[in-house]
């Protein structure tokens, strides 16, 4: 059995599931913001395998994913500055507890 | 690059255990701080993978910037949470989550195996293994031709980004 595309698809599958399980589940709005992370993650990985199995040479899949890449960062900046904001104004992040906006 | 060795095999499988396994770590875990790192193992799992794809350039870029950064900031993070050892609780919707996620797994997975990819002929097997491909030079180039707007919106993306988290962190004296 040799490697194939779909090996590479069911494994990105498998870690966006668990990432959409963790922000879901998770109280602790860094929790949440990890398993984003991890979904970002498998959809890079999507790219880049169908980019090595398209069979036509070409980087376009890499090229996306290097924007994926720099738009989670500048994500996690802003949102970990919001989470520090948070914890200074209510002395906590768990996202059950952050009700200010309810009508 | 051929993928038909015994050797990409055993890598292959033994990357996607490591990167599944400390992904699920990742949300099963009490500890924050032990989530963290285990998010850390699972970035460096995807790495791995990233460059036995041809993707040598990403698998750095991956090793620096969630290796590395993001890791800290997330680590950072961490210490904004009252109880570190057992702050990763659960919402009232947990079950409602884990069905959701094996159920969108188990429908993902479906499609995948029932598509028919009109790209990978079943005689093609490996990725391009005729011609090796120099990405990084390639990326380059894309990244400066065909996307270069895109590029420089990245920058400013970048800028913005930066410029906002450091005034929402700003301690106001006058407030």
């Amino acid at each position: 059995m040799t490697l194939q595309l779909l090996h590479f698809q069911i494994l990105s599958a498998a870690i966006f599931c668990i990432g959409l399980y963790g922000v879901l589940a998770r109280r602790s709005a860094v929790l949440v913001l990890m398993s984003i992370e991890l979904m970002l993650n498998a959809v890079n990985l999507q790219l880049v395998a169908f980019g090595a199995y398209s069979g036509f040479g070409t980087s376009t899949g890499q090229v996306i994913a290097v924007f994926v890449i720099t738009i989670a960062a500048a994500e996690v900046g802003l949102a970990l500055a919001i989470v520090m904001r948070l914890f200074r104004s209510r002395g906590g992040v768990n996202l059950d507890e952050i009700d200010v906006m309810r009508g | 690059m051929a993928f038909d060795n015994l050797f990409s095999e055993i890598v292959f499988w033994a990357l996607a255990v490591v990167t599944i396994g400390s992904a699920a770590l990742v949300v099963h875990l009490r500890s924050i701080f032990r989530a963290a790192l285990m998010l850390v193992v699972s970035f460096l799992g995807i790495a791995g993978i990233f460059a036995m794809v041809n993707a040598e350039f990403l698998a750095v870029v991956q090793v620096l910037v969630y290796g590395g950064g993001i890791a800290v900031l997330v680590i950072f993070a961490v210490m904004m949470t009252r109880d570190v050892d057992t702050g990763n609780r659960s919402t009232a919707v947990q079950p409602v989550a884990l069905v959701m996620g094996v159920a969108l797994l188990a429908a993902l997975a479906y499609s995948i195996v029932q598509a028919e990819w009109a790209l990978l002929p079943d005689s093609l097997p490996a990725p391009i293994a005729t011609v090796f491909v120099e990405t990084p030079t390639q990326l380059g180039r894309l990244l400066l031709s065909d996307y270069v707007l895109a590029f420089e919106v990245a920058g400013v993306l970048l800028l913005a980004a930066v410029i906002g988290a450091l005034s929402l962190v700003r301690e106001r004296r006058d407030a």
